[in-house]
């Protein structure tokens, strides 16, 4: 049991040095069909949806910088590939934060469109 | 009556161990947690002890993890299987895990609300706090398990 634990974080952690966030970006542009807009990622990061949390609540201001979880207050490291080289490497694990993280915000799960224009913009960031 | 000596047994085994370690008396010092827990609930906040709710408690947290305390903390079925599974066998023991407090939320406890007592409503809403559930704001060590009291330092 423990072996086979082993194994599948270990097949896990191979996946997860074989992604870039140019190829998670590659993969929601041809599921949204259409190219990423990374202004408007960044308005609708930056937006509020009408929800208590906005996106800053938890990622804070500066996507370069991090910020810190809005009701338990642990650091957030920066979401911004450039700043941090762990972000956007790992497609499951992508995929279950925008998941949770857009019910959270907008109440319903993200577009591969909003993925992919929030993902171009992050990938912009210096 | 086999089952009241079991009980009565158990009792008595858990007073001695108390009597004999107290300096364990806030400390976890169970099984260090597999790798998933700390990486998936520690995600967010402290990965919690496993000794701090009972097992009843447990299994409803996982189980309504789509609507985990104002959040979505939902998880693929085999994570969440294998979290459960380490809960629900080093979950529930001891002195803490006596009551399923509201809302299985470790902060409403008695236990919690008597060790906290002198520590004000105020002060847990200090931006340096934020909430009680911020273990480590105060209790440096949170993340070994250490609750001492010699080791809390209450931020400004």
């Amino acid at each position: 049991m423990l072996q086979k634990l082993f194994m599948l974080l270990l097949f896990a952690s191979f996946q997860a040095m074989a992604a870039t966030p140019a190829d998670l970006l590659a993969g929601y542009t041809a599921q949204a069909g259409h190219p990423a807009n990374a202004s408007k990622g960044e308005a609708f990061f930056k937006a509020s949806h009408g929800q208590e949390w906005q996106c800053t609540s938890c990622h804070g201001k500066s996507l370069m910088l991090g910020g810190r979880h809005a009701s338990t207050d642990k650091a957030i490291e920066p979401l911004a590939p450039a700043a941090n080289a762990k972000r956007f490497t790992d497609s499951a694990k992508a995929e279950k934060w925008f998941r949770r993280n857009c019910k959270d915000v907008l109440v319903r799960e993200c577009t591969a469109a909003e993925k992919a224009d929030v993902l171009a913009w992050l990938i912009s960031l210096r | 009556m086999h089952t009241r000596f079991i009980h009565l047994m158990r009792s008595v085994l858990a007073a001695s161990l108390l009597a004999a370690a107290p300096v364990w008396a806030d400390s976890y010092k169970g099984p260090t947690p597999p790798a998933v827990y700390t990486q998936e609930c520690g995600g967010c906040h402290l990965a919690f002890p496993p000794n701090l709710l009972s097992k009843a408690s447990w299994q409803r947290v996982m189980s309504g993890l789509e609507k985990h305390y104002g959040s979505d903390a939902s998880l693929d079925a085999a994570t969440q299987k294998q979290i459960d599974t380490w809960l629900q066998t080093y979950g529930g023991q001891g002195k803490r895990a006596r009551e399923d407090p509201p809302q299985d939320r470790i902060t409403r406890a008695a236990w919690f609300e008597r060790k906290h007592r002198e520590v004000s409503a105020a002060t847990f809403k200090r931006a340096s706090i934020k909430s009680s559930a911020n273990c480590a704001a105060c209790h440096g060590d949170a993340a070994q398990g250490n609750f001492e009291d010699d080791r809390v330092r209450i931020p400004k």
